[in-house]
């Protein structure tokens, strides 16, 4: 494809020549499918885009020709903005508008029947657009499609649907041609696969990485803690680096912690430098004005978390700190790249590690990256509680085949492999809710008609379906607001369940303040700034990233070093003790340590399956050692090891790690559990059980919801075998319990296990002792709190010794 | 009624009347062997999915009438006040199986059964039993919804929980909510929700020193959390 003079001009006339992986993309314009990685501040949109404005200047016509998506509304509208200054200064007839869901229903309206030559969207805008019984005249001239980021996409469902979403559109302009835009991943054929058609190529072109990046630990006056992750220690050397640098980043891996290193920061923060935080919980208008600020150039640093991995190329910031451990090697490198996105200027990152075990995480991590050894886990097939959405979005455009569905849904690299079986009972799920009771039949969802097409019962059905697209977790969060105030102005959002532990008094930190909770109205977290008290930590969802199979390797690798010059003495001589008392745990063999400490017996698993398989691993362990007669009383995790104290010494490890008993084991303990409820919730919201948004809802009490925990316990109890229950087993093996890490360090170990039983903890258990989300053994043990509880609230009310209340005899 | 001794109930005296709070959320007097139970929700989940809603479990109402048989057999009571939304509305009523409406024929079997009216089903349905809008029996009165200036008013319809904060976690459960002048049952149907005890429509009419008896495997009385 030829640069016409016009855009030629375009790029001489400012001095710039076109990158060669712009020119590689023009050269490809006609492949169905291209992957493009390539460093952020690469002119990577740019190499995106320049094929569809070529086009467009060459053979000027109407009609939607490009659809590009992003993961972020807000990069749609910034994209937006910066596409249109070259349009129009080349002087290009093209019109450009994006489409989220901040647009307003008449533009939205006009964009279907009038579309614009390139419409920028999400993909949940997108998977609405395609069920709209209009979607094949809109799209009915589209050419190519462009994915920006793909690389965040990939690892969510949030990708299986867009690409679900692609198939119904290639269906309907069989030559779409599909472009991806990616940052450094670790398997780019697997990104490859999943944006092309299946079974079409993909070319992968990779855009010259730029210079290595300047990346060290921070050196900090005070040695880090134990355990925790506040990194308050580092306070002051963070401080130093904000001010020698123009705008620093300062990313967490929880938004908890962002909210407290902030608060800590501003304490310390004397002559009044001007940081901001930003997260997925404060609320919008915050986060723009933030957001706002930042592009002006106002603010020496923001304090923030995964929120803004993404987004908007900030061309000022020349440092990014990582504050804890990185945990994933891919995400630090891509968090990396978001310091000096001019392309070759290298990026400036330090890394603070926030206890003493995360020094060795931290420098096994700064190894990897020198490496260019980037982590993934391998994602499992497309998930079928997507497909069932899919199913029900292809319902609402119409009349459907599902022969036709079937061969369609299989073009999507996810769900190639998908057995017809399995889209059966998908199919039968979405049309009559798949139980073995047969009770719908009248009010099913979907009918099949006597040509045997599938479609919607009720048409009127297809407005809730719509209501409920999308495949983002809506845990339940409610808003909290300054008490009439200024017109009650918002602050952002906790979780339901910390809400509901608050009480009148009780102060927490939100968006870097403390503020005191005064009362719940009509849904509502009151608050005032009247903060007295040192604050409770809002306990904000936000995923806690488990550490990568690599990252573990590389650490067990460090533990096999005769010394640690690379490492600080104060953790260097750590781990030489435990070396001397105990031993350091290796590749290749489980490490298990038996010892007395606090008048209870502890053992020490150090499995290194990351955070949520050590979590598994205690429940499961804990659960034999109860049948060993161990008397176990509780445990704690970390992404390295599980501990667990109780009353009886372990002595024999054979028993307790038999594979095939913990395997029987979790069968049984995963049915009751909370993991599995919450799995549950998510996958039923996405395949169409429960709906988020009806109609009228939203405003009315909440006694007519009722939990989704019934749902689950429900069909337990009389449909075992339904698809949802499948679903969710699935689920929650590959995700929180991540079962999968567990059996392959079993695999990994064999039967190399070592119990060593020692006289007293050892310096690498110690600093587990203080970690948080210690798990209390349970059985009867809640009937026996409530009782307690109960006689405690009764006497100190003095209401136990009133009429009425004393159980009467031989009732 | 058998085992007197269990942790599942909770005996006390209301208006003159001794009473028991059973775990299952239902309320027993003895006296008169009369059980009563409030908002069953019946077809619920047919109602959901002819609304155009999601294609619940339909289960719901075979696991409502199996814990109301365990109840009956246990009680052998010879009275029956549902205490309204016995249904999730009225067409459900009449939407349930055979095999379901001949369950509910034999529960009623030599028992008097009394369907109270709740704004969910407001009026008759085909079923056995007398449909009243509320019941006085000596000094109790049974009604859908507690109306503020009662005595010895038996009512449902808010579905009362409570929460308790015990060292360990947070314990919310299906409540009856008690004071001097009335008494609010939990919801007994196995799909509906519960209002928190904090809410205003319930701290508005509870006294101060209400109770809540939070049901479950045992059960507990606190005051009444506001």
């Amino acid at each position: 494809m030829e640069l016409p003079d016009a855009i030629n001009r375009w790029f001489t006339d400012r001095g710039w020549s076109i990158h060669p992986h712009q020119r590689a993309m023009l050269a490809r314009a006609k492949d169905p499918a291209t992957l493009l990685i390539a460093p952020t501040g690469g002119g990577k949109t740019m190499a995106g885009f320049l094929p569809t404005l070529v086009d467009l200047a060459q053979t000027p016509r109407a009609g939607l020709h490009t659809l590009y998506v992003s993961p972020l509304k807000a990069l749609a509208a910034d994209i937006r903005r910066n596409l249109e200054t070259p349009v129009a200064e080349i002087g290009l007839p093209i019109r450009i508008e994006d489409r989220t869901g901040d647009t307003s229903a008449t533009r939205k309206k006009r964009q279907r029947a009038d579309p614009p030559h390139i419409l920028l969207t999400t993909p949940e805008s997108l998977a609405l657009l395609v069920s709209y019984e209009d979607a094949p005249r809109m799209f009915e001239r589209l050419q190519r499609v462009i994915v920006d980021e793909i690389h965040a996409l990939a690892d969510s469902k949030r990708g299986d649907q867009l690409m679900l979403a692609l198939a119904r559109l290639q269906t309907l302009c069989p030559g779409l041609r599909r472009v991806g835009l990616s940052a450094t991943v670790d398997d780019p054929t697997a990104i490859a696969r999943l944006l092309a058609r299946h079974p079409d190529p993909c070319e992968i072109l990779m855009a010259d990485p730029g210079p290595a990046p300047d990346i060290r630990m921070l050196e900090t006056g005070a040695p880090p803690p134990w355990a925790g992750g506040g990194a308050a220690h580092a306070i002051p050397a963070v401080l130093d680096q904000v001010r020698a640098h123009r705008t620093t980043l300062i990313f967490h891996n929880t938004r908890a912690q962002a909210e407290i290193f902030f608060h800590n920061l501003w304490l310390a923060n004397t002559e009044g430098l001007p940081i901001g935080i930003h997260h997925g919980s404060l609320d919008r208008q915050q986060r723009v004005r933030v957001e706002a600020a930042m592009v002006r150039g106002e603010l020496r640093a923001i304090v923030c978390t995964g929120s803004l991995d993404l987004g908007i190329d900030w061309g000022d910031v020349d440092l990014v700190i990582q504050i804890g451990a990185p945990k994933n090697v891919k995400r630090l490198v891509q968090r990396i790249g978001r310091a000096n996105h001019r392309y070759n200027a290298p990026s400036k990152a330090l890394l603070v590690p926030a206890n003493r075990f995360e020094v060795v995480e931290c420098l096994a991590a700064l190894q990897a990256v020198m490496a260019h050894d980037l982590d993934g886990e391998p994602r499992g097939p497309g998930p079928l509680d997507v497909l069932c959405q899919h199913i029900l979005i292809a319902a609402c455009a119409g009349p459907f085949h599902a022969d036709d569905l079937f061969a369609e849904v299989t073009t999507a690299g996810a769900y190639r492999d998908l057995d017809r079986t399995e889209f059966d009972r998908c199919l039968d799920f979405a049309a009559t809710g798949g139980y073995a009771l047969r009770a719908y039949d009248r009010w099913q969802r979907l009918v099949q008609r006597s040509d045997g097409l599938w479609q919607l019962r009720d048409p009127r059905s297809a407005q809730r379906i719509r209501m409920n697209i999308g495949t983002i977790e809506d845990t339940d969060t409610l808003k909290v607001r300054l008490q009439r105030n200024r017109g009650g102005k918002p602050l952002g959002e906790v979780e339901e369940a910390f809400a509901a532990s608050l009480t009148p008094g009780d102060t927490f930190l939100i968006g870097g303040q403390v503020v005191r909770y005064e009362g719940l109205r009509e849904m509502t977290v009151e608050v005032t700034r009247r903060a007295d008290r040192k604050p409770k930590i809002a306990t904000f969802m936000g995923t806690k990233f488990a550490t990568s199979t690599q990252l573990s390797a590389r650490i067990l690798d460090l533990f096999a070093q005769e010394d640690w010059p690379q490492l600080p003495s104060h953790t260097a001589d750590w781990l030489a003790l435990q070396r001397r008392v105990s031993r350091l745990p290796e590749r290749g063999r489980l490490l298990i340590e038996s010892f007395p400490h606090d008048g209870r017996e502890h053992v020490c698993v150090y499995g290194f399956a990351g955070r949520n398989a050590q979590q598994t691993l205690g429940l499961l362990l804990t659960k034999r050692m109860e049948d060993l007669g161990l008397a176990p009383l509780g445990f704690v995790a970390t992404d390295y090891a599980t501990l667990i104290w109780g009353l009886e010494p372990l002595l024999d490890a054979a028993p307790l790690m038999e594979p095939t008993r913990l395997r029987e084991g979790l069968d049984s303990w995963l049915a009751g559990n909370a993991v599995m409820k919450r799995t549950f919730r998510a996958s039923a919201t996405i395949a169409g059980l429960i709906e988020r948004n009806t109609p009228s809802a939203r405003k009315s009490g909440r006694q007519a919801t009722f939990s989704s925990d019934i749902l689950y316990d429900t069909l337990m109890k009389y449909d075992p075998d339904h698809l949802m229950l499948d679903i969710t087993r699935r689920e929650a093996l590959r995700g929180l319990v991540d079962f999968s890490r567990i059996e392959e360090m079993l695999q990994r170990v064999g039967d190399r296990v070592d119990l060593l039983r020692l006289p007293r903890i050892t310096p690498l258990a110690a600093p587990l002792l203080l970690e948080v989300g210690k798990v209390p053994v349970v059985g009867v043990a809640e009937e026996r709190l409530m009782a307690e509880e109960t006689a405690r609230l009764m006497a100190a009310s003095g209401l136990d010794t009133m009429p009425g209340t004393q159980a009467t005899a031989g009732s | 009624m058998r085992n007197d001794t269990a942790m599942d109930r909770h005996a006390f005296r209301f208006a003159g009347c001794d009473l028991v709070a059973l775990g299952s959320g239902a309320l027993w007097w003895p006296a008169r062997s009369l059980l009563c139970v409030s908002d069953l929700h019946l077809g619920k989940s047919e109602r959901v999915q002819r609304r155009g809603g999601g294609l619940l479990p339909p289960y719901d109402t075979r696991d409502t009438l199996t814990r109301l048989s365990a109840d009956l057999d246990r009680c052998d009571a010879r009275e029956v006040i549902c205490l309204g939304d016995s249904f999730d509305d009225l067409d459900a009523a009449n939407a349930l199986s055979e095999t379901d409406k001949q369950w509910i024929a034999r529960l009623q079997a030599g028992r008097h059964w009394v369907w109270i009216e709740g704004n969910h089903d407001p009026g008759p349905v085909e079923l056995g039993g007398s449909h009243l809008t509320e019941l006085a029996l000596g000094p109790l009165v049974f009604r859908h919804i507690a109306t503020p200036a009662a005595q010895g008013e038996i009512s449902g319809h808010y579905h009362p929980k409570a929460a308790l904060r015990t060292r360990g976690r947070r314990i919310t459960r299906p409540a009856f909510l008690l004071d001097r002048n009335r008494i609010i049952l939990p919801a007994y149907g196995t799909y509906t929700g519960g209002l928190r005890s904090h809410d205003a429509a319930l701290s508005r009419i509870m006294e101060p020193d209400a109770f809540a008896i939070l049901t479950g495997p045992a059960v507990h009385v606190i005051p009444m959390p506001r």
